[in-house]
C-alpha cells in the first residue's frame, strides 16, 4: 500500500515537473498587427518572421494582417480596449492619438538596456519625449516628369525652382488636347493630397508649417506655397477635377500622358511601368523657392513600427523591432516593398538594378525625410480642414492669406 | 386535473410563444438593440471608445454638433438628396412601369426594355459611383456629347464644382434607385382589375383620366409604402456619396452619413459621431413609426 502511494506520488511529481518544464519552455507568441503583408509579395513577410523565429527560439510571431484602413480602425479600437497587439504597424499620422490613449510603449528604456545604436536608424518618432515609432520603410514622394511631353513642349531642362516649374507646366498644358502640366488631387475622401502634393513644396525648401510645436499656417512659407498653387491653377495648368481627384486618378492621368508632372510615391514606379510600359519618365526632387540652396526636405509616407504599452511580452517585442530594423533584414524588407530603408546602413537591391530607383535613392541620400504631419493630433482631420480651405481658394472664394488664416483657426482648435 | 397541474399547464401555455420567439429576440437584441444602445451611451460620454474610463458628458456633444454649421448644411443636403431622389425614383419608376405594362409595345421589345431598365439595380453602390465618376469627369463622355451638341461651351466639372456636385450625385442616385419603384409598381399595375378600364372605356374616359382616376388610386398603397421605405434608405446612403465626392467640394455634398463618418474616422471624435448617429436614428425612427402607423391603418 505504502509502495503504491509512494509510486503514485512520484508519478504526480514527475507529471508536475513535466508540466512546469514544458511551461517554462513554452513559446512566447507575439501578435504583430500590420497592413504590410497584403502589400508585399505573397508569403514574403511570413518568411521574414520564420527567419526571426529561427534566430530567436521560444518566440513565435502571429501576423494579423489586413488592408490599411481596416488595420487603422482595428488599432484604434485595440488601443481603447487594451487589446492592442504586442507589435503594431503604425502610420505617423496615428501616433499622437495612440500616445494620448497611453497605448504605445516608450522604446527609450529598451534602446538603452540593449545598447541599441540609435545612429543606425533614419528617424525615431517621439511624442512627449517618448520614442514611440521607428519608420521601417519609407516611401518618398519625388516629382515624376513625362519626358516625351516635356520634350514636345520644349522643356529641355527639368525644373528645379518653383518659377521653372510654373513655366514648364504652362508649356506642357494644351487644354484642347486634354493635356495639363500638373495634377493636384484634393479629394476629401482621402485628403493626403494636402500632405503629399501641397505641403511637400514647403518642406522641399527646408521650410516648415509649424513654429514651436504649433501650427504656423499664416507664416510666409505656407502662404507662399498657397500663392504658388493658386498661380498654377490661375494659369490653367492643373488638370480639372481637383476637388474630387484621388491619388489613384492622379497616377492614371500621368500614366495616360494626360499630365506632364506629378508628385507621387516612389512605390508607384512599378505600377506606372506596368500600366504603360512605353512611358518615358524621369524623377526629380520637388522644386524649391528661388535662391534656396540648402538640403531639400523629402516628403514621405512610412511603414512605422511600435510596441503596445499593454503588451506582456515587451522584451520579446523589442527583439522583433530590433530584428526588422537591423541592416540586413531591413534591406531585405524594403527591397520587397520598393521602399527606402529605416536603417541608414541598409542598401536595398533595387538601387543597383534599377535606374529610376537609383536616381531616387540619390535624391533620398542628398535630402532629408520631411513629413510634419507625423505625430500631429488628428492628422487626417487637419488635412481635411486645410483641404477645404484650399478648395475654397482655388474656387476663387478666398485669397491664399484668407485660406491660411481659416485653416490656422481650425488647426489651433485641435492643439 | 388538480389545481396545481392546471396552473402549471397554464404557465406552460403562456411561456411557450416566448420560447418560440426567443431565438429571434436574442438575435435582434444582440445585432440591433445592443449596438444601438451602445451608440446612444457613447453620445453621452467624453472620449467614448478612445478612453477606458470615459466621463459623463451630458448633452455636450449634441450641443456641439447643433452649433456646427456643417451639420446644418449636411442636414439640408440630406433632405435635398433624399426628397429629389424619392420624387424622381417614383416618377421614372411609374413611367417605365406603365411602359412595360402597355400592350402597345411589342412583347420582344418589352422584354428587352425590362432587362435594360432593371440593370441599375444589379450594380453595387461602388460600381455605380465608378461608372458615374467616369461619365461625368471633366474629360468624360457626358461633357464630350454635350459639347458636340452645342449645349455647353466649356467642360463642366460635375462632381468637382460646388454649384453642380450635389445635383450630380443626386442624379447618380436617382439612376441607381428607380428600378425598385418600377418593379413594385409593375406588380401593382398587373394586379389592377381589367374591368375597371373596360368600364372607363365604355364611359369614354381618355388615357390621362384613366391614369388619374383608376391607375394612381389603385397604386396608392404601394406608392406610399415604397416612398416611405425609399426615404428611410436614401437618407442613409453613404458609399455613393463617399466615393464620388467624399462630401466635397467645400462641404457641398456633405450629408449626415459622411459628416458622421468624418467625425468618427477622420477626427476620431467618436462621442460627437455617436451624437450625430443618434440624430440620424431619431429621424429614421420618426419615419419608421409613420410607416408602421400607415401599414396598421391599412
Amino acid at each position: 500500500m505504502t509502495f503504491r502511494i509512494k509510486s503514485a506520488m512520484l508519478k504526480m511529481a514527475a507529471a508536475a515537473w513535466l508540466l512546469g518544464a514544458t511551461g517554462a519552455m513554452a513559446d512566447t507568441t507575439l501578435e504583430f498587427t500590420q497592413w504590410w503583408e497584403p502589400e508585399l509579395p505573397a508569403g514574403s513577410l511570413r518568411a521574414i518572421m520564420n527567419d526571426f523565429e529561427a534566430a530567436n527560439p521560444g518566440i513565435k510571431v502571429t501576423l494579423v494582417s489586413g488592408p490599411y484602413a481596416t488595420t487603422r480602425d482595428q488599432i484604434s479600437v485595440g488601443a481603447a480596449t487594451g487589446t492592442l497587439s504586442d507589435v503594431v504597424g503604425l502610420d505617423g499620422a496615428w501616433v499622437n492619438n495612440l500616445n494620448a490613449q497611453g497605448a504605445l510603449a516608450d522604446m527609450n528604456p529598451m534602446m538603452d538596456a540593449s545598447k541599441f545604436d540609435k545612429a543606425q536608424v533614419a528617424d525615431i518618432i517621439k511624442v512627449d519625449g517618448k520614442a514611440v515609432m521607428f519608420p521601417v520603410a519609407s516611401f518618398v514622394y519625388p516629382v515624376f516628369v513625362n519626358l516625351d511631353l516635356a520634350a514636345k513642349a520644349g522643356v529641355t531642362t527639368l525644373p528645379s525652382t518653383r518659377a521653372e516649374f510654373l513655366e514648364a507646366a504652362k508649356k506642357m498644358t494644351h487644354a484642347d488636347k486634354n493635356q495639363y502640366g500638373w495634377v493636384l488631387p484634393l479629394s476629401l475622401q482621402t485628403p493626403s493630397g494636402v500632405q503629399n502634393d501641397m505641403m511637400s513644396w514647403v518642406w522641399a525648401s527646408g521650410q516648415s508649417m509649424m513654429a514651436d510645436g504649433k501650427p504656423a499656417l499664416e507664416g510666409k512659407p505656407v502662404v507662399d506655397m498657397l500663392t504658388f498653387v493658386k498661380s498654377l491653377n490661375d494659369a490653367g495648368t492643373i488638370s480639372p477635377g481637383i476637388a474630387t481627384k484621388t491619388e489613384q486618378e492622379k497616377v492614371e492621368e500621368f500614366v495616360n500622358d494626360r499630365v506632364g508632372m506629378m508628385i507621387d510615391s516612389l512605390a508607384h514606379v512599378n505600377l506606372i511601368r506596368k500600366r504603360n510600359p512605353n512611358l518615358n519618365f524621369d524623377l526629380i526632387p520637388v522644386p524649391v523657392v528661388e535662391g534656396y540652396t540648402g538640403k531639400r526636405g523629402l516628403p514621405y509616407a512610412s511603414w512605422g513600427i511600435g510596441i503596445s504599452a499593454s503588451s506582456k511580452h515587451q522584451e520579446e517585442a523589442w527583439k522583433l523591432v530590433q530584428y526588422l530594423m537591423s541592416e540586413k533584414v531591413n534591406a531585405k524588407l524594403v527591397s520587397l516593398a520598393n521602399a527606402f530603408p529605416g536603417n541608414v546602413n541598409a542598401k536595398p537591391d533595387f538601387v543597383t538594378s534599377d535606374k529610376a530607383f537609383a536616381k531616387a535613392f540619390e535624391i533620398f541620400k542628398t535630402g532629408y525625410l520631411a513629413n510634419e504631419f507625423t505625430g500631429l493630433p488628428v492628422a487626417e482631420d487637419l488635412m481635411t480642414q486645410f483641404d477645404v480651405q484650399a478648395q475654397k481658394m482655388l474656387a476663387g472664394e478666398q485669397t491664399p492669406e484668407e485660406a491660411a488664416a481659416a485653416a490656422q483657426k481650425g488647426w489651433m482648435a485641435k492643439f | 386535473m388538480t389545481r396545481q397541474k392546471r396552473s402549471r399547464h397554464r404557465l406552460k401555455r403562456a411561456v411557450a410563444p416566448y420560447l418560440y420567439l426567443s431565438p429571434s429576440l436574442v438575435i435582434i437584441g444582440l445585432l440591433m438593440l445592443l449596438p444601438m444602445v451602445t451608440v446612444i451611451g457613447y453620445s453621452f460620454q467624453n472620449s467614448a471608445v478612445l478612453r477606458r474610463d470615459p466621463s459623463f458628458a451630458g448633452l455636450k456633444h449634441y450641443q456641439a454638433i447643433f452649433a456646427d454649421p456643417v451639420f446644418w448644411a449636411s442636414l439640408w443636403h440630406t433632405l435635398y438628396f433624399t426628397c429629389m431622389s424619392v420624387v424622381f425614383h417614383m416618377t421614372i419608376g411609374m413611367i417605365f412601369a406603365l411602359m412595360l405594362n402597355s400592350d402597345r409595345i411589342n412583347p420582344t421589345l418589352r422584354n428587352i426594355l425590362r432587362v435594360l431598365y432593371i440593370l441599375p439595380w444589379l450594380f453595387t453602390a461602388v460600381i455605380i459611383a465608378v461608372i458615374w465618376r467616369l461619365l461625368l469627369e471633366p474629360n468624360g463622355v457626358v461633357n464630350s456629347i454635350l459639347m458636340q451638341l452645342g449645349i455647353i461651351g466649356s467642360k463642366i466639372e460635375w462632381f468637382s464644382s460646388p454649384e453642380t456636385a450635389l445635383h450630380a450625385v443626386t442624379f447618380a442616385n436617382i439612376w441607381a434607385g428607380y428600378p425598385l419603384f418600377m418593379v413594385s409598381l409593375l406588380a401593382g399595375l398587373q394586379g389592377i382589375p381589367k374591368d375597371l378600364y373596360e368600364a372607363a372605356d365604355i364611359d369614354g374616359a381618355k388615357a390621362y383620366q384613366k391614369l388619374i382616376f383608376i391607375t394612381i388610386p389603385q397604386l396608392m398603397p404601394i406608392i406610399i409604402s415604397i416612398s416611405l421605405l425609399d426615404f428611410i434608405w436614401t437618407m442613409q446612403v453613404f458609399p455613393l456619396i463617399w466615393i464620388t465626392t467624399g462630401g466635397g467640394p467645400i462641404y457641398s455634398t456633405e450629408v449626415l452619413s459622411t459628416y458622421t463618418y468624418k467625425l468618427a474616422f477622420s477626427s476620431y471624435n467618436l462621442s460627437q459621431a455617436s451624437a450625430s448617429a443618434v440624430v440620424i436614428l431619431l429621424i429614421s425612427l420618426g419615419l419608421t413609426l409613420f410607416y408602421i402607423r400607415y401599414q396598421k391603418a391599412r
